[in-house]
């Protein structure tokens, strides 16, 4: 077991093997200013593109009129629905969104058109000029009502209904503790804002750099709406500025690329922060109503559960995510009889979908209150009662696949509690609730502790074949590895270093730039799958060159490739006896090359009893809380956050310990204050100034152990680390909540008025 | 009378150079100008509020946003980006674009692991030495409220704050304390 | 558009004489998220970075007289929230700094100005309930008809609206010091960078044997109660130190609670922000009831 509390910077040069927590290779650049993200590129003669966006959360367009735009000098070409000559709708799972809106709108946000100008402010100024005529209509905004109510689209308002029946429906236990919980609208909030630079070439193909999260699938529904065959489509990733899901759906690609092409000069396309709010997917609202059934001493014997997530205008993957809040419903735990109803329905909200955790962040906070709640109905420790009936491996999941793979639950809570709890806050101010508003009256704080536990799937699921693949070639001592990831933030780059230095035993690694013509797909930034798949695919190319390098070094030697032995440190040796060298120095000057492909093991859809071997992989993380609360005032100041996570494997301790870190901090961002507030399909806190997300003078104190217990079929042994600090953070703080101020608090985020 | 009427062509002093400024409109902010004027586009633009840090400059010698900076009003002072920043003793100018190395606050960057997706590194760079500058032994608290205006989504903060703990401890360590 | 930067006081009187259409540069913390979001069209500024003696402040001593001697604060109106939170102004004025130090982030104190923050006149502004608990006085100056004087209370007539004419310029802020403690609180959700939900300033004014409150975020202006001040006021003792009654304490503040005119909106309800003033007002008056340093 690995204790993370203060991982050690280890200085010096970047290089460094699996296990290692080297500079990452970009490090430099991002410090000094000079690292290109996607809001940063310019070109020669470029315009600068914007969007017309409904204000409206449902409006039929009775007229556009786009002349008095072109009118204006500078302005260079408006685009709108009948401008596209390709698909005229896209989506990740069914093509349902419209590039432009043509008779109807859907969401406040929805594009309408699209203009290309010598300056960003002469595209505003165009913006203002097209005429526009809206009959307004009334906006579905209640999800609950979604399925009865007439349809706002040709899809229908139910995008996806799942069932899980697992048992014997008619089981009762000898106590049941019921609850409805409420989860509320969550925004990715990635800093980099929506951007990208579309550059035509001169046979009606154009490329694009652009920050996203999967390259190959952009490119596909680009290519679609463009009518373009995929190669004369071509993306590049511009640098990313955090994506955390909100950059899985297209938001400025085709509107680039029309106009690009439309004009007949590169266009830069860049939004503002309100923009922002408004052009990407958020994570999905939910309501849920769960009953808990318990044996008196505190085995659980069936839980029911009735789970609404409003997917919004337009489907994204609300599909996937209303799969995994079903699948993951119950939480890490055995549960003989599990009887889950979820529906993810289509409303006048703006469109919701992947964000970290997706879906398993509001189950997770339900099935953890219902926890506590069964604990206190039985009189029972609360961490007792989810050791008790803690998942483990050989266990079966209420989909019926049986945990193959490590479930060290039990381990995670209990390392998660092991921490001594933090000392009382001290007078400064900001260790105080209320922070610099001075509010908090000592004699009034109450300090509450509370525990979670969470868990979801790794890599995607139900029967979707996903793959990544990577080429590397080796040359005079340097390893080129070209590979699709979209390098977000969470440091694939520098794992993928890692990884070819450890199989080939180099020390200069060069990691092409991703483009999607010249590499295969690596899949999406997402999932928390990138170790596995594109790590596994940069390891199997990598043991590729290997093995061609062990068979010239034999042929170079004069003996048979037998006779030269693979060490445990990947070096080469020869079996009779004799100096050992790395592949990188047995290679010489011969240029040796490999390409592969990673594929996880197949999963199966689920039945429609949602039976079936649906995942690959499964991770775990526990959290504990400790919070303090104002009670009058209701404000809450988050101390410390305490956690145990499976990891399989660490293979950079400092990206690990960031990625705990950095998704904790989400985690208390939904539980206390991040919520994208509706008013009638209206946003009403599109800015940073009324969105908020946590300062550093709000971050807990955050202590983690990542429990190493290899996972059987993930390379290296490692399982994704990005998700499951967000999943049970949440619960945890909302139960030290619980404990701190008796309040029974069923939604977050928690505001002051719920407190008091 | 004294009063001077900015053209729109102007000069800004950025970095120690003085730096003509062509085509720029009318209102923009001196973050525009920086980016898309001058090529320095270290300053970021996560918000164009004043609400998240990535854009923040010194403007003589005061912590600032870019963003919030009219830019013709910035004629005559002294504008430090995260392009100028260089060691002790370098030469004024772009040393980011001079040269490669790094100010003792960037390389802590980015060996505490500090630096994510880096859209709000600049700006934590630029607030980090205007903080030890003002205050080379900042408390915990301090160092807290002192970069409470940049906002980091990848990070949750921690490896941050240990890289300014690093750099307090080698220059304390260096100044003989 | 016109940018004028000019570095003596009379030539920017001239300029908003000449065009009352000028709008007023200091901070950039408002004008400037206008501009960069097309809220606005590029206007003609008059930029005061120039106008160094706005940045500066002094402590006027009072005419002797009568045995009472008061000490008035001038702050320039291009007074930074920084400025405000340094020792020696902190120490005169520890609420003005405690509500500076909430404003924004520590750039958006290098920037935003105590002259901002009133001709903004926000219902939020944190710097305005302080100062009309404490009777400032702000300074006007235009060509035509040099300096007049307002009380704050006077100066902010409405949400996001002054008694400033268009050719006059806010040139200081008047503020008297007189014995006694005085607090500012102020709540938001996050513990850095928010608009205030609800804020407080109390004054005991122990000169005048008087306590003043004003609530903000609560009304179109901040909110006094003259009643319930008297009403505090007769029941503390001012001569003892007495700490007071629970029952005043907690009669005051419902009587502040009762006073404010809040409104549900997207960072709070209404009926939330009505108990919240109440909790502060009771702590405010507490803590500033001990005895003065």
């Amino acid at each position: 077991m690995t204790d993370l509390q203060a991982p050690p910077s280890r200085g010096g040069s970047a290089g460094g093997r699996v296990g290692d927590s080297p500079i990452r290779p970009d490090g430099r650049p991002k410090v000094q200013g000079r690292f290109a993200f996607s809001s940063d590129l310019y070109a020669e003669g470029m315009l600068w593109g914007r969007t017309l966006r409904s204000p409206h959360p449902h409006a039929r367009i009775v007229a556009l009129d786009v002349g008095p735009a072109l009118a204006i000098a500078g302005v260079s070409c408006v685009v709108t629905a009948d401008d596209v000559p390709g698909a005229a709708t896209y989506g990740l799972i069914s093509a349902d969104q419209p590039v432009f809106a043509r008779d109807v709108v859907r969401y406040v946000g929805e594009p309408v058109a699209a203009v290309a100008a010598d300056h960003p402010d002469t595209a505003r100024q165009a913006l203002d000029a097209i005429v526009v005529t809206y009959e307004p209509l009334p906006p579905l905004v209640d999800a609950e009502a979604a399925p009865d109510e007439p349809p706002i689209h040709p899809d229908g308002n139910v995008i996806r209904r799942i069932v899980v029946s697992h048992g014997d429906a008619e089981v009762t236990g000898d106590v049941v503790v019921e609850g409805t919980y409420e989860v509320g609208m969550q925004d990715q909030a990635f800093l980099g804002p929506e951007s990208g630079l579309a550059v035509p070439d001169s046979e009606g193909g154009v490329d694009l750099w652009v920050a996203t999260q999967w390259l190959h699938e952009d490119r596909d529904q680009v290519a679609a709406c463009l009518g373009l065959a995929p190669e004369q489509v071509r993306l590049h990733l511009g640098g990313v500025g955090g994506a955390f899901g909100g950059r899985e759906d297209v938001s400025m690609q085709v509107h680039a690329c029309l106009l690009a092409l439309a004009s007949g000069h590169p266009v830069k396309m860049s939004y503002l922060r309100d923009e922002s709010f408004l052009g990407h997917v958020h994570r999905h609202p939910a309501r849920m109503r769960y009953r808990h059934h318990a044996t008196w001493d505190g085995r659980l014997v069936k839980v029911e559960a009735d789970l609404l997530l409003d997917g919004g205008a337009y489907a994204s993957s609300s599909a996937a995510v209303v799969s995994n809040a079903a699948r993951f419903a119950c939480g890490p735990y055995r549960v003989p009889h599990a009887f889950i109803d979820a529906l993810v329905v289509r409303t006048n909200n703006p469109p919701c979908g992947a964000m970290r955790g997706f879906g398993a962040v509001q189950v997770c906070f339900a099935h953890e209150a219902q926890m506590d709640r069964l604990a206190a109905r039985l009189g029972l420790d609360p961490v007792e009662l989810r050791l008790k009936n803690a998942l483990g491996p050989g266990d079966v999941l209420p989909t019926g696949q049986v945990v193959t793979g490590t479930a060290p639950v039990a381990e995670c809570v209990r390392a998660a509690v092991s921490y001594p709890l933090p000392p009382p806050a001290g007078d400064g101010v900001l260790e105080r609730p209320g922070g610099a508003g001075r509010t908090d009256d000592p004699s009034r704080t109450r300090r509450g502790v509370g525990v979670a536990v969470g868990y979801k799937n790794l890599m995607y699921s139900e029967g979707f074949d996903d793959t990544s693949e990577a080429r590397v070639r080796l040359a005079g001592g340097v390893a080129t590895v070209s590979c699709a990831v979209a390098e977000v933030g969470q440091g694939f780059v520098t794992i993928a270093g890692q990884i070819a230095r450890t199989v080939l035993g180099c020390e200069a690694v060069v990691l092409e730039p991703p483009d999607s013509a010249a590499m295969g797909s690596a899949g999406s930034s997402s999932a928390s799958r990138q170790t596995w798949m594109s790590g596994g695919a940069v390891e199997r190319a990598c043991r590729l060159v290997a093995d061609q390098v062990r068979s010239a070094y034999a042929r170079r030697l004069g003996v048979a490739p037998e006779a030269v032995a693979r060490a445990d440190d990947g070096s080469l040796v020869l079996a009779a006896g004799g100096p050992s060298v790395t592949v990188a120095e047995a290679a010489g000057d011969e240029v040796f090359e490999a390409s592969a492909v990673h594929r996880h093991r197949p999963t199966v859809p689920l039945d429609e009893r949602g039976q079936g071997d649906a995942d690959v992989s499964f991770v775990f993380a526990a959290h504990r809380a400790v919070v303090d609360v104002d009670p009058d005032l209701g404000l809450v100041r988050v101390v410390q956050i305490t956690t145990g996570q499976d990891v399989g494997r660490v293979l950079n301790p400092t990206q690990v310990i960031g990625q705990i870190e950095g998704g904790i901090a989400q985690g208390v961002g939904l539980a206390v204050m991040e919520e994208i507030v509706m008013d009638a399909g209206l946003v009403r806190n599109p800015s940073f100034t009324d969105y908020l997300i946590p300062t550093v003078a709000d971050a807990p104190e955050v202590l983690a152990t990542c429990i190493e217990q290899p996972e059987p079929d993930a390379p290296f042994g490692a399982k994704g680390v990005g998700e499951p600090p967000t999943i049970s953070s949440t619960a945890a703080v909302a139960a030290a909540i619980r404990a701190a101020t008796g309040v029974d608090v069923t939604r977050v985020p928690v505001r002051p008025w719920d407190l008091v | 009378m004294s009063t001077e009427t900015v053209e729109p062509t102007y000069e800004l002093t950025v970095n120690g150079v003085v730096r003509p400024v062509a085509g720029a409109h009318q209102g923009d902010s001196l973050l525009h100008v920086l980016r898309d004027r001058l090529g320095l586009p270290g300053a970021k633009n996560a918000c164009e509020q004043g609400e998240c840090g990535s854009c923040s400059v010194l403007v003589d010698g005061v912590l600032v946003c870019a963003c919030l900076e009219l830019a013709e009003a910035a004629v005559g002072c002294a504008i430090t980006t995260v392009e100028g920043l260089a060691p002790a003793g370098a030469e004024p100018g772009d040393a980011a674009l001079a040269s490669d190395v790094l100010t003792d606050v960037q390389q802590a960057m980015v060996e505490a692991g500090g630096v994510q997706c880096g859209f709000c590194t600049p700006g934590f760079v630029v607030a980090i030495h205007d903080l030890l500058d003002r205050v080379p032994e900042p408390s915990p608290l301090d160092v807290r409220e002192a970069l409470a205006g940049n906002l980091c989504r990848c990070t949750g903060y921690g490896r941050i704050l240990a890289a300014v703990d690093q750099v307090v401890a080698v220059r304390s360590r260096s100044n003989g304390d | 558009m016109t940018v004028l930067v000019p570095d003596r006081l009379d030539d920017a009187l001239a300029a908003l004489d000449s065009d009352p259409a000028l709008t007023v540069l200091a901070g950039g913390t408002d004008l400037m998220v206008e501009l960069n979001y097309g809220r606005r069209r590029p206007i003609d500024v008059l930029s005061l970075r120039r106008l160094a003696a706005l940045r500066d402040w002094h402590v006027e001593r009072s005419a002797a007289g009568a045995g009472t001697r008061e000490d008035t604060v001038v702050l320039g109106a291009a007074v930074t929230y920084t400025t405000l939170l340094g020792d020696e102004l902190a120490r005169l004025l520890p609420a003005l700094a405690q509500a500076a130090r909430t404003v924004g982030s520590p750039q958006i104190r290098n920037a935003g100005t105590i002259g901002g923050n009133l001709v903004t006149g926000s219902p939020a502004g944190d710097t305005l309930p302080v100062l009309v608990a404490q009777e400032a006085t702000v300074e006007l100056a235009s060509a035509r008809n040099g300096l007049r004087r307002l009380p704050v209370s006077d100066f902010l007539t409405g949400p996001k609206q002054t008694a400033r004419r268009p050719d006059e310029l806010l040139v200081a802020v008047r503020i008297p010091v007189r014995p006694g403690r005085s607090e500012f609180l102020k709540i938001g959700v996050r513990n850095a960078m928010v608009i205030a939900v609800a804020n407080c300033a109390l004054v005991v004014d122990r000169e005048r044997r008087a306590l003043r409150c004003a609530l903000g975020s609560v009304g179109p202006v901040p909110i006094r109660d003259p009643a319930a001040e008297l009403w505090a006021t007769t029941r503390l003792d001012w001569d003892g130190h007495a700490a007071p009654h629970p029952s005043v304490v907690e009669g005051f503040g419902r009587r502040m609670a009762a006073a404010s005119r809040p409104i549900d909106d997207h960072r709070a309800t209404a009926a939330y922000r009505r108990h919240a003033v109440g909790v502060m007002a009771r702590r405010a008056l507490e803590r500033a009831w001990r005895p003065a340093a």
